[in-house]
């Protein structure tokens, strides 16, 4: 009994949704008068420049919706297909540059033109599939209630009424309509779920990443991990050669003075004690020589800690003003903090090395499922990702988890770099 | 001198509980975890405690962590961390309570058995003990503006040695200069620096700090 009254109150709720997808829709259609509106105001007045940032955002907050019902509906996230959003939070420049640039980055971005795109093709085929259900549910709720009902319309018309094909003359005739509606509203919400699965898979189809993208995906993939594999091999050669030329070499001399010094001691005492004091200053270059080595393998604060304390630490140390900014709900997975303390750090060393900035400030945010780093200097700005090798192994470290980088760098400053890997904090 | 020791790895408890046992302190208990180590340090109350950073069982910072809690507990208590690296969020957590009563070594620091003893007892005096180069990454993770730069050479060296908690006459031993010369240079540097001068080595280091940690 129970789970009938369950699954009666599941196909209700759906009906409900249903019903919602279907206003979204309506909502998406003025959206796209506004869009209009927006572009032609933009060839005319420029003011589409304040109007297109503002349509934007709604329509991704609607197409956003529609994705996460999708997305729950077919058990596998839509993805949104963007491109990650320049930052403006952390230097604000001129208003009218900061709405100059936030207009091209959504311009520019081909998603928003799916988007957009999106609106009439969703209303179109969209709405058919999900105000189906509760027309019919709100149809066979008319008939139900049509005796009492009926002696209004009668009042009202004097000629009485059809329902369906029925015609509905008088209040007996009236009762007839109840078995008919509740079977209309049934039927509305037997075919609820399956109309919902259809929709879903249409907006998986008009929202989420194309075939094309898919594509450049997977190579994206490919090529991540070839450079993911490349890198670690080269940090593994590195590490070898470090400890072999480097530890292993001072090791293997300590054991010579050693031996020399036992010899000595009995010879020449003073000899053998200025060997010891050599022997010793030696020992703490090979300590000195390893903490760097291990420093750079895997921070030990990192280890502690975690990410935020690491960047904390990291900006402690730099010789240059750094404030720094975190908060974090949780802990990202090992692999992707270190990817971002390095790239963090990376980031942090250029500025030191090139920008001949006065301070920095570092960034570090998760929201919706995004772990966001934004590195910012008042410095010379001119950093270009293509000569700048740094540059392009944090692009490298951050591949491998599906990161993106994005440099905003003018000649004259100020440069912000930001980052963004998909993660899951716990 | 009751000490207790926290210290996982089996040659540096040998090695250090020898040095310390030579040197006329008692090791009145050794553990090897972090959990031990706070119960430990609660308990005995010793007169100062020598304590690893990194412990089991989790092996990150547990025996600072350790120390921190205990020195919560126990106000005061004297806590000399050593570690294989040193950073200054660490000593800036140790420092933070402005008790005194704290060391924060590298490791390395052992090799120098005299300078090390000497650590230990300031500590235990209530003195504070900074790794070199713990202070010399305070003093120089600085931008150009910072009043530190307006510091001479000279008073630059003082103004370390006194941050890693050194007193007047240990300071002149360093330098080799005069005890008078150190004092005429402690009140440029606290002229310099805007900081009202003070007797107590401990209030030293802590308007030391204080200076740091203010933004620039």
């Amino acid at each position: 009994m129970a789970d009938i009254r369950d699954e009666a109150a599941g196909r209700v709720r759906e009906v409900g949704l249903a019903a919602a997808l279907t206003g979204g829709a309506i909502a998406g259609l003025v959206l796209l008068a506004v869009c209009v509106a927006a572009a032609v105001s933009t060839v005319a007045a420029g003011l589409g420049l304040l109007l297109i940032p503002l349509v934007a955002v709604a329509v991704r907050e609607l197409a956003g919706r529609y994705r996460g019902v999708a997305g729950r509906r077919l058990g596998t996230p839509v993805p949104a297909p963007y491109l990650p959003r320049p930052s403006f939070t952390a230097k604000p420049g001129p208003w009218p540059l900061r709405q100059a640039a936030l207009t091209r980055w959504i311009v520019t971005d081909r998603a928003t033109w799916r988007d957009v795109a999106w609106l009439p093709l969703g209303f179109l085929l969209g709405v058919p599939l999900a105000a189906a259900a509760p027309l019919l549910v709100l149809y066979g709720l008319v008939g139900v209630f049509l005796p009492i009902t009926y002696p209004l319309i009668d009042q009202q018309v004097g000629t009485g009424t059809h329902y369906l094909f029925i015609p509905v003359t008088s209040t007996a005739m009236s009762l007839v309509a109840v078995p008919i509606g509740a079977g209309v509203a049934g039927l509305g919400l037997w075919i609820a779920p399956a109309l919902l699965d259809r929709h879903a898979r249409l907006t998986r189809a008009l929202l989420g990443p194309t075939r094309e993208q898919l594509e450049r995906r997977l190579e994206r993939v490919t090529e991540t991990r070839s450079e993911a594999v490349d890198t670690s091999a080269a940090d593994l050669r590195r590490i070898e050669r470090d400890l072999h030329d480097g530890v292993q070499v001072r090791l293997l001399s300590l054991g010579m003075n050693l031996t020399a010094i036992q010899r000595l001691m009995r010879e020449d005492p003073g000899a053998a004690e200025a060997l010891l004091l050599e022997t010793k200053e030696n020992s703490g270059k090979a300590l000195n020589e390893l903490r760097d080595l291990v420093r750079g393998i895997h921070p030990p604060v990192l280890a502690d800690r975690g990410l935020a304390d690491a960047v904390r630490a990291f900006a402690m140390d730099l010789p240059l003003r750094t404030e720094v900014d975190i908060e974090l709900p949780g802990r990202a997975p090992a692999p992707v903090e270190s990817a971002v303390y390095f790239a963090i750090s990376e980031s942090l060393t250029n500025v030191l090395k090139h920008a001949r900035a006065k301070r920095a400030d570092v960034r570090l945010r998760y929201e919706r499922g995004v772990l966001r780093a934004e590195v910012t200097d008042d410095g010379v700005g001119g950093a270009e990702p293509a000569d700048g090798s740094g540059l392009r192994g944090v692009e490298r470290r951050l591949g491998a988890f599906d990161g993106v980088v994005a440099i905003s760098s003018p000649p004259g400053g100020p440069t912000i770099v930001v980052m963004e890997v998909p993660c899951a904090l716990s | 001198m009751r000490v207790v020791l926290a210290e996982d790895q089996f040659l540096m408890r040998a090695g250090l509980t020898r040095l310390l046992e030579a040197h006329g302190f008692t090791v009145v208990e050794v553990v090897d975890n972090g959990p031990g180590t706070l119960r430990a340090l609660t308990t005995i109350k010793p007169d100062v405690a020598v304590v690893d950073v990194r412990l089991p069982p989790s092996f990150t910072d547990e025996g600072l962590r350790a120390a921190l809690e205990a020195r919560r507990r126990v106000p005061g208590l004297p806590v000399l961390v050593l570690s294989q690296y040193v950073e200054q969020l660490y000593a800036r957590e140790l420092l933070a309570d402005q008790s005194g009563g704290v060391g924060y070594l590298l490791k390395d620091r052992v090799f120098n058995e005299e300078q090390f003893v000497e650590a230990v007892r300031r500590v235990a005096a209530g003195g504070t003990a900074l790794d070199p180069e713990v202070v010399g990454k305070l003093l120089g993770g600085r931008g150009g503006d910072s009043p530190v730069s307006r510091l001479s050479e000279k008073e630059l060296g003082v103004l370390e040695l006194m941050a890693e908690g050194r007193s007047n006459s240990a300071i002149a031993q360093r330098l080799y200069i005069s005890e008078k010369a150190v004092g005429k240079y402690t009140t440029s540097i606290f002229a310099k620096l805007g900081l009202h001068p003070s007797d107590d080595d401990n209030r030293r280091v802590r308007a030391v700090l204080a200076f740091l940690n203010s933004p620039s």
